[in-house]
């Protein structure tokens, strides 16, 4: 899932800092404004507005599954076994008898909270080495993109199977491999932003009077490559989300009983011949929260940058 | 072009001994080694001692990789844990499953998102355009397996048109072959097409801004003229990019789509070997498909040379 690479994040916004005297990144109110004017932005853009607030209500209502989901999520009702629509079971019910809507609550925290875990990982993996990379450059830079050209020449689903293979299946693991092959994704696009504004005479203003390094870091550059950042963190947790359904489909994450989109699916998969909405709700779901990913992800990324806003 | 070529090929060879070193050091996460896979259930003590030193698993870790490596170099990936069938020929049997996948996937996601792309390109705006940018949104966001299953639904299981699973080889029977491909290349090109197509709007509504666009309308050549000559030609780099960037992805999809329409693949021979924990086959599978994936990124990068001559030079 490496289309969110190509996207062009636009030019890191980098303000002009009036320096104020306190050597904490410059003029408060320029920051201030600055948040402001992205936020009314973003706030203009309908698919953003709309999808972030699909995204909340899904967090919301999976979050709240356990006070509101009409059964629990390995409650099995034999006698009821792979119904369609009815008054008692709104989505119907799995081969166990299983109440669908519940576990579809159940299975988003799951499949939600697995995504964030690896894209957490991969950021906190990625983060601080891409400023590193970016910002000192030289041999680590170096080595640290090679590493990052190795890892990327898999396709991350086949590298996290196989790492999968050798440590054993589970969610956890799985999350934790993902977070690990995406780290190069969050790398790379912290080190391009960096590169860009460490380019910026601000830095170079900076590093002059003496400012220390890890300061310039802390004040100048994290603030400035923070949107290409963010942007990044949208399109990375459509990818995990799709990876952890995609290896829980496999049976390589979330195993039985435990309710995910991806287990369910696969599940329903199963019985596509008797009971075909079962594997219906799963996907919609899915494509749902993909869907609003990718949405706020675009939008954020009109409302930090310039150009392309215009088009 | 000849230099440039040999200069990037010997590029990769760095590249490639880290990543066989990668793909070894997989061994070493495996709890209890290898040999404890291979020795099933129940296993003596002596009877792992016996197949550590089969598998000269008592050597330093590096002396093992340096092992591998050079029977890797003569061409020798060694023999599956499972059947001790050789990894090259279990490979080379799904090899061509999966190329045909893959290769009409690719055909599919170029005719439709081109199609797509010029549409919405050629009139910003119109309907038209924005049919096209909802259906590549939706492409982009369902999931691909997902949509695998719901074509299996529809003309597999409702209307009884096309078969659910399994392969037939194109030499026995071309219409058989397309039959059995038809759902599964349709699943995985959703998210290239939906790619194919943005990249191609944007193409063409920055060419059709472009002076000798302009130009060409002004002297009263025909729309449709302007487009097929000067818009099409630059058509094909979005759609070349397009393969490039989803090329690592399609290979990892085809693990899942061979599974979902058990396809006799190196995807689904991949999954079973994850699953039989078959380590020969992972690595060899592993190293072969991260020697695929660079040369794909290669030939991509080389293309845009041919197809751009402004890069040239650079």
């Amino acid at each position: 899932m490496t289309r969110s690479e190509s996207v062009d994040i636009g030019k890191p916004v980098a303000v002009p800092v009036k320096e104020d005297g306190d050597g904490d990144g410059g003029d408060v109110a320029a920051h201030v404004s600055r948040t402001r004017a992205v936020v009314r932005r973003f706030r203009a853009n309908r698919s953003a507005v709309v999808g972030c607030a699909l995204l909340l209500l899904i967090i919301i209502v999976t979050a709240a599954a356990p006070l509101i989901a009409p059964y629990g999520p390995t409650q099995v009702d034999i006698s009821d076994r792979l119904s369609g629509p009815t008054a008692e079971h709104w989505l119907g019910t799995d081969s166990l008898g299983r109440d669908t809507l519940t576990r579809l609550m159940y299975g988003g925290r799951v499949s939600l909270a697995a995504a964030g875990l690896a894209v957490l990982i991969a950021t906190a993996i990625g983060l601080p080495l891409g400023l590193i990379s970016g910002y000192f450059g030289g041999v680590v830079d170096w080595f640290l993109d090679r590493a990052a050209d190795v890892l990327m020449s898999f396709p991350a689903i086949v590298l996290t199977i196989a790492i999968i293979a050798a440590v054993g299946p589970g969610l956890t693991t799985a999350m934790v491999s993902l977070g690990i092959v995406y780290a190069p994704r969050m790398f790379r696009v912290v080190r391009g932003s960096t590169i860009e504004v460490r380019r910026e005479v601000y830095i170079e203003a900076s590093t002059s009077i003496g400012t220390p390094s890890l300061m310039i870091l802390r004040k100048r550059v994290m603030p400035n490559i923070l949107p290409a950042t963010l942007v990044q963190l949208s399109f990375l947790l459509a990818s995990a989300l799709l990876a952890e359904v995609t290896v829980s489909l496999l049976g390589l994450g979330a195993l039985p009983p435990t309710a995910s989109w991806g287990s369910m699916l696969g599940q329903a998969f199963q019985e596509m011949r008797s009971q075909p909405w079962l594997a219906v709700y799963p996907g919609i779901a899915i494509a749902i929260a993909t869907l609003c990913f990718n949405l706020v992800g675009d939008g954020l990324r009109d409302a930090f940058g310039r150009e392309t806003r215009k088009a | 072009m000849l230099r440039l070529l040999s200069v990037r090929l010997l590029a990769m060879i760095p590249l490639l001994v880290i990543v066989s070193f990668l793909i070894y050091s997989l061994i070493a996460l495996v709890p209890g080694g290898p040999e404890v896979v291979l020795a099933g259930d129940n296993p003596t003590p002596e009877r792992i001692q016996e197949i550590r030193e089969e598998l000269g698993l008592d050597d330093p870790f590096l002396v093992q990789y340096w092992n591998w490596l050079t029977d890797v170099l003569q061409g020798d990936l060694g023999n599956s844990f499972v059947d001790d069938q050789s990894v090259w020929s279990a490979v080379a049997a799904g090899f061509p499953v999966t190329l045909s996948l893959v290769a009409l996937t690719l055909l599919i996601a170029a005719v439709l998102g081109l199609a797509l792309g010029l549409a919405a390109g050629l009139r910003p705006g119109s309907w038209i355009d924005r049919l096209s940018t909802v259906t590549a949104s939706a492409f982009m966001a369902l999931p691909y397996f997902w949509v695998g299953m719901m074509l299996v639904l529809l003309f597999a299981i409702q209307v009884r048109m096309l078969p659910a699973v399994g392969y037939v080889p194109f030499t026995q029977s071309p219409l058989e072959w397309l039959e059995h491909l038809i759902l599964p290349a349709f699943s995985l090109a959703t998210v290239p097409t939906a790619v194919v197509a943005r990249q191609t709007r944007a193409a063409v509504t920055s060419v059709m801004q472009e002076d000798y666009v302009r130009t060409a309308r002004a002297k009263g050549l025909h729309p449709r003229r302007v487009a097929v000559k000067h818009v099409m030609k630059n058509a094909a780099v979005p759609v070349v990019t397009a393969f490039g960037v989803e090329a690592n992805r399609l290979i990892g999809a085809t693990v899942v789509i061979e599974q979902l329409f058990a396809l006799p693949g190196v995807g689904k021979l991949a999954y079973f070997s994850v699953f039989s924990r078959d380590f020969p086959m992972v690595q060899g599978i592993l190293l072969i498909t991260a020697v695929l994936i660079m040369l794909v990124n290669l030939a991509v990068d080389l293309s845009y040379g041919y197809f751009n001559p402004k890069v040239r030079t650079s």
